[in-house]
């Protein structure tokens, strides 16, 4: 959760006194607070954590991490279902394939063994 | 060097893994603070690219995994509050708790809401006013401005039913207990990027100058962490010891103004206490007097909650950089990210998980006496 995705903001407007975004991030778009960095304009990027711009990034490297981040999976990590995903954690084979029950066990037999 | 195909410039990384290569002439132990390093490190294999001289050390800097069990307690007794809203982002879910987590509160009734912005929390308890609205604000540098933002804005708009249950600690008070407890290896570090784009490089040069490790600002993706390396390299063998900036398209030295001016507003600097480690001196942030109001542990009355870890858990090592995760017992066996004993294994970003996702099963000697010996090889 320390991740901060870099993402393009597509337009600005005053919410509440407060200075908000909508952020492009690879295809999400989502709700952002620039308080941190009034400046930014439209166009521009900017590494966001949890809904705040934290700082501008220049768009080369922005569309390097994007992309990165999306070869790996962890756009999905960040903006996925978080429900799905702590379910998966928490009773599916994760990182393994089958039988769910089977993951966890056939794992501890491997480590017994590597350990003899 | 089986994953380098993997990388996103290979050329690039075969290049910085060259020149360490050539630099390197004795051992070194380097730490990578961030959770997220860590990861990056192990997916793609990048410490068994360096040369054997070159350790890198897991740090602490999982926020997930440093929250104490007692403050997952005292968010459980408060998300089963009747009349509660418990809203929390998703990495919480899954951190055993004593007995139970967050996910089983829901599945028992408590309102828990996953948000993906503390802001969104805010909203949540706009919406119902009748209701009590807490937001679990853990985390490192980089989540406590957008935390403090959120309690300033509540403040600010008179939204009552609001509050934070904060956990937030600190960094450089971290790096300074490493290098002061007695099996410390450590002889530089990499320091977490995001870290740095809010908090900037400030707090390092005297913990640098002090203890004589080179301190290089890393990013978290491959590239990054093979220059932090380099440079950190460098400096060690030229016996240096500065601090150095390798993530200067996200890092400004003076980091971000704003956010800093917020934390001060809002929090103030306090003692916490690190899940397996214990308390730390100035580790962390409380709400400051000003926004006493808005602190959910004395909002419903939790602060007496104390709870012990589980013993045979050894993630403050882990979390310390004294052991790797493969070498507790209960690695992989009675403690799986299924059935996780200790948050090392549970959070995503933790040392444990990531061994286990990326099957570093072999086990590793707790390498605390002799750091000449070489890692192990898949
Ligand atoms: S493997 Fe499990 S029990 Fe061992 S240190 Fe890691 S989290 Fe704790």
């Amino acid at each position: 959760m320390c991740l901060a995705v870099p993402g393009r903001v597509l337009d600005i407007e005053e919410k509440d006194g407060t200075r908000m975004a909508t952020v492009d991030f690879g295809g999400v778009v989502k709700e952002v607070c620039l308080e941190y960095l009034p400046d930014l304009q439209v166009g521009e990027y900017a590494i966001v954590h949890v809904g705040f711009a934290l700082q501008r990034l220049d768009e080369e490297s922005a569309k390097q991490t994007l992309e990165l981040f999306a070869q790996l999976g962890m756009l999905q990590e960040e903006f996925g279902d978080p429900w799905e995903q702590a379910a998966q954690a928490g009773g599916s084979p994760w990182p393994f394939e089958g039988d769910p029950f089977e993951g966890d066990q056939a794992e501890s037999d491997a480590v017994e063994e590597a350990r003899k | 060097m089986k994953y380098i195909d993997e990388f996103q410039d290979p050329d690039l990384a075969r290049r910085l893994l060259d020149d360490i290569h050539a630099t390197v002439t004795r051992p070194w132990a380097l730490m990578e603070v961030c959770g997220g390093q860590t990861h990056t490190i192990i997916r793609h294999g990048i410490d068994q690219l360096l040369p054997e001289q070159v350790e890198l050390i897991h740090g602490p800097g999982c926020p997930v995994c440093v929250t104490p069990l007692e403050v997952i307690d005292k968010a459980l007794e408060i998300a089963s509050r009747p009349g509660v809203i418990f809203c929390s982002f998703g990495d919480m879910l899954r951190v055993p708790g004593t007995g139970r987590d967050l996910f089983q509160v829901r599945s028992e009734g408590g309102d828990v809401r996953v948000v993906y912005s503390p802001l969104d929390a805010l909203k949540v308890a706009q919406q119902n006013p009748g209701r009590e609205v807490v937001f679990f604000g853990i985390g490192f540098e980089t989540t406590a401005p957008p935390n403090a933002m959120t309690v300033y804005q509540a403040k600010k708009l008179g939204i009552p039913n609001f509050s934070l249950l904060v956990s937030h600690v600190r960094v450089p008070p971290a790096i300074e207990a490493i290098m002061g407890s007695p099996g410390c290896r450590v002889q530089g570090f990499l320091a977490a990027g995001h870290v740095c784009s809010v908090m900037g490089m400030g707090e390092y040069p005297e913990l640098a100058a002090r203890h004589r490790v080179p301190i290089v600002v890393t990013g978290f993706e491959p590239l990054d962490i093979l220059e932090g390396v380099r440079r950190a390299v460098h400096q060690l063998e030229r016996g240096e010891h500065t601090v150095d900036n390798a993530y200067a398209r996200a890092v400004r030295p003076e980091g971000n103004p704003a956010a800093l001016a917020m934390l001060e507003d809002v929090f103030e600097v306090t003692d916490r206490a690190w899940r397996g480690i214990g308390i730390i001196p100035g580790s962390g942030w409380r709400l400051s007097e000003r926004y006493r109001d808005f602190d959910a542990e004395h909002r419903f009355s939790v602060t007496g909650i104390t709870t012990l870890e589980p013993a045979e858990c050894r993630s403050g090592e882990v979390l310390q950089g004294l052991i790797k995760p493969n070498a507790c017992e209960a690695f992989g066996t009675t403690c799986t990210p299924r059935n996780p004993l200790g948050a090392t294994m549970v959070s995503s970003e933790g040392a444990c998980a990531a061994y286990y996702l990326y099957r570093r099963l072999e086990l590793t000697p707790a390498r605390t006496a002799a750091p000449l010996e070489t890692s192990p090889v898949a």
